[in-house]
């Protein structure tokens, strides 16, 4: 037999070369290039024919971040933080915040509620298969379907009208409120199944000596609760509020297919634009890629701002809190 | 002896009260994850004066229902796309899509758990870094990129990206950590194994259940994305299924509710089918899948 003397180590690199091919040509050359492009002038004239791309400094930003008056050379800022990006990264931003907060809270409540040794529920699979399920189903499908269920003529519109939860002429539709509060409840209850589920596992992580030793001292379910599960769940929380934050900034398919006018942009006068359909807007749209890419580089700033944030948060609390679970 | 006796049952009580309590909550929420797909399904069956008037929990006749299938069919005629045809289209995309992912990230992992090489844990960092890197922020780059090369309008842009898939890879390698000898891998070399075949007859059977769990959730997430394609794709013959949802919303099918509702029992049908055979291994991935250190 042919005795083997092959470095195997080098091997490596051919398994994991698809992955990084794929990645530098098809993610990491477009930021790039979408980075390029965020410096350029380059936008359709007409059906067909572009302006550019000339590069034009921080020109596309400016714009993109202040009205302005005048084109080229001669662009006057007229006032600074009122343009659509900015809005639209408000609206989101406000969209993500009003479902994160209750998500986060009635999965943290019924995930305490599932792990409970003391209280113990039957029918869980089943709840949770039931909680869980509109988190799979296609985002396009429930924004139409929430749509047809609370525009003026839906029928459940027509149910709290009549029921006079809400007034006889209240439109969802036509007030900025009822519609962010409806897109922002539809990523909550898409969202809060998922988030138990991922609680619960960190829960059932947890060392079950812990418990008893607490027990042992007298620790009510609450004390135990706040005291031991709290700080422990503490990282899995805060990983899942980063990921939900960047998830939620890139929100497009609820917003862009619930209260849009012919051309997909948020109804109420814009209140309901997210930044990936105002992206989509100036890009696919307008076709001003200029523009276009320094929206989305602005995005891509703002995401990476709140999630170095959000992780900044959690390594400073840390090993306080270990601390304090050992003591 | 009474007296402990009485505690005993008021503590009994307290927790049967607690019990019911709960359960109670519980169910609400998942009527209330229930009840829209409940109306949509029910609505489907009725006509649009009907469902104008208000909530109705009981069907109504299969004639209406055949006749909201009818409607269905010849209004989507103007979709440019028919709505087997959406459906179609997103199969064409996701199961190779599926397929990239799933095979391209064991690869990955495996490459990164067995060997030992210069760049290896540069490489892991780096994969673990640009996950956060939503695709979103680059996709005016990628669309003019796909321009240039003649690929844009075209399904590749939508299969061939999803070969970098850096959450299935993470949850690969967690899998392998475990799941995978290293021994078996040195006796396949020892019977003279080449390393490409190791992998493919050894250690892909090894990882099936973690492939499984993998492939469903990267099948879903292809079969339901509708940023990309609403931006890659432009000829109205190739719409994907929730392109073909966006249509549900436009002029066309304003006023025909039943219609509507029709057309969005169907788009969820098939989900739904994948959801109720598989929640178990889902609910089981997604537990798996976010705890993460």
């Amino acid at each position: 037999m042919k005795k083997k003397t092959v470095e195997y180590g080098k091997y490596g690199y051919f398994f994991i070369l698809p992955f990084f091919l794929v990645f530098f040509v098809f993610q990491l050359y477009p930021l790039i290039y979408t980075f390029y492009l965020s410096f350029v002038e380059y936008y359709q004239i007409k059906l067909g024919k572009f302006q550019g791309p000339n590069f034009n400094g921080l020109k596309n930003y400016i714009m993109v971040l202040a009205t302005t008056e005048g084109k080229g050379s001669d662009l006057k800022v007229v006032s600074w933080f009122d343009t659509m990006t900015v809005k639209s990264i408000g609206n989101t931003l406000k969209i993500w915040v009003l479902n994160f907060i209750p998500q986060i809270l009635l999965a943290l409540l019924l995930a305490s509620w599932f792990t409970d040794t003391v209280v113990k529920l039957k029918g869980q699979g089943a709840f949770k298969i039931m909680m869980f399920m509109p988190n799979i189903i296609t985002a396009s499908s429930i924004a139409v379907l929430f749509y047809s269920l609370f525009n003026a003529n839906g029928p459940i519109t027509m149910m709290l009208q009549n029921a006079h939860i809400i007034s006889e002429k209240y439109d969802f539709m036509e007030k900025p409120g009822g519609t962010i509060g409806l897109i922002a409840f539809m990523q909550f209850w898409m969202w809060y199944g998922n988030s138990m589920i991922v609680l619960i596992a960190g829960i059932l992580g947890i060392s079950p000596s812990l418990y008893e030793a607490a027990m042992v001292d007298g620790a009510n379910s609450k004390q135990q609760f706040f005291k031991i599960t709290l700080p422990l769940l503490k990282p899995i929380i805060q990983y899942n509020l980063v990921t939900s934050a960047i998830g939620g900034l890139q929100m497009y398919d609820i917003p862009s297919l619930f209260n849009v006018d012919q051309s997909f942009n948020g109804k109420p006068n814009f209140a309901s634009e997210t930044i990936t359909m105002w992206i989509k807007s100036l890009g696919f749209t307008s076709k001003d890629y200029g523009k276009a890419a320094a929206s989305s580089i602005v995005l891509f700033i703002v995401t990476l701002v709140i999630s170095i944030v959000f992780f900044a948060v959690t390594k400073d609390r840390q090993p306080k809190q270990k601390h304090a679970v050992i003591r | 002896m009474a007296k402990n006796a009485e505690v005993e049952s008021s503590y009994s009580g307290r927790i049967r009260a607690t019990k019911i309590f709960r359960t109670i909550i519980c169910v609400l929420l998942c009527i209330i994850s229930i009840f829209p797909f409940y109306l949509m399904i029910i609505n489907s069956t009725l006509d649009s004066i009907t469902i104008k008037a208000g909530v109705h929990l009981l069907p109504g006749s299969f004639a209406q229902l055949g006749e909201n299938f009818t409607n269905l069919m010849k209004k989507a005629e103007g979709v440019g796309t028919s709505l087997w045809g959406a459906m179609l289209h997103s199969a064409i995309i996701s199961v190779p899509a599926t397929i990239l992912t799933v095979y391209c990230s064991t690869l990955t992992a495996y490459g990164l758990t067995v060997y030992n090489f210069k760049l290896k844990n540069a490489a892991h960092t780096f994969i673990m870094a640009i996950m956060m890197i939503p695709a979103q922020v680059s996709i005016i780059g990628f669309m003019q990129f796909m321009m240039k090369i003649n690929l844009y309008d075209s399904y590749w842009p939508l299969i061939i990206p999803a070969a970098a898939s850096p959450a299935t890879y993470y949850f690969m390698k967690q899998y392998m950590a475990t799941g995978l000898s290293l021994e078996i891998i040195e006796a396949a070399r020892i019977d003279g194994s080449g390393e490409f075949s190791t992998f493919n007859k050894i250690a892909l059977p090894l990882m099936k259940p973690a492939m499984a769990t993998q492939a469903i959730f990267a099948f879903i997430t292809s079969w339901n994305n509708l940023y990309t394609p609403s931006m890659m794709l432009t000829d109205t013959a190739k719409k994907t299924l929730p392109m073909f949802i966006m249509a549900l919303r436009s002029e066309q099918f304003r006023q025909d509710y039943g219609v509507i509702y029709l057309g969005l029992f169907l788009t969820v049908l098939p989900i739904f089918i994948v959801y109720f055979t598989l929640s178990k291994y889902i609910i089981a991935g997604v537990a798996l899948g976010g705890v993460k250190e």
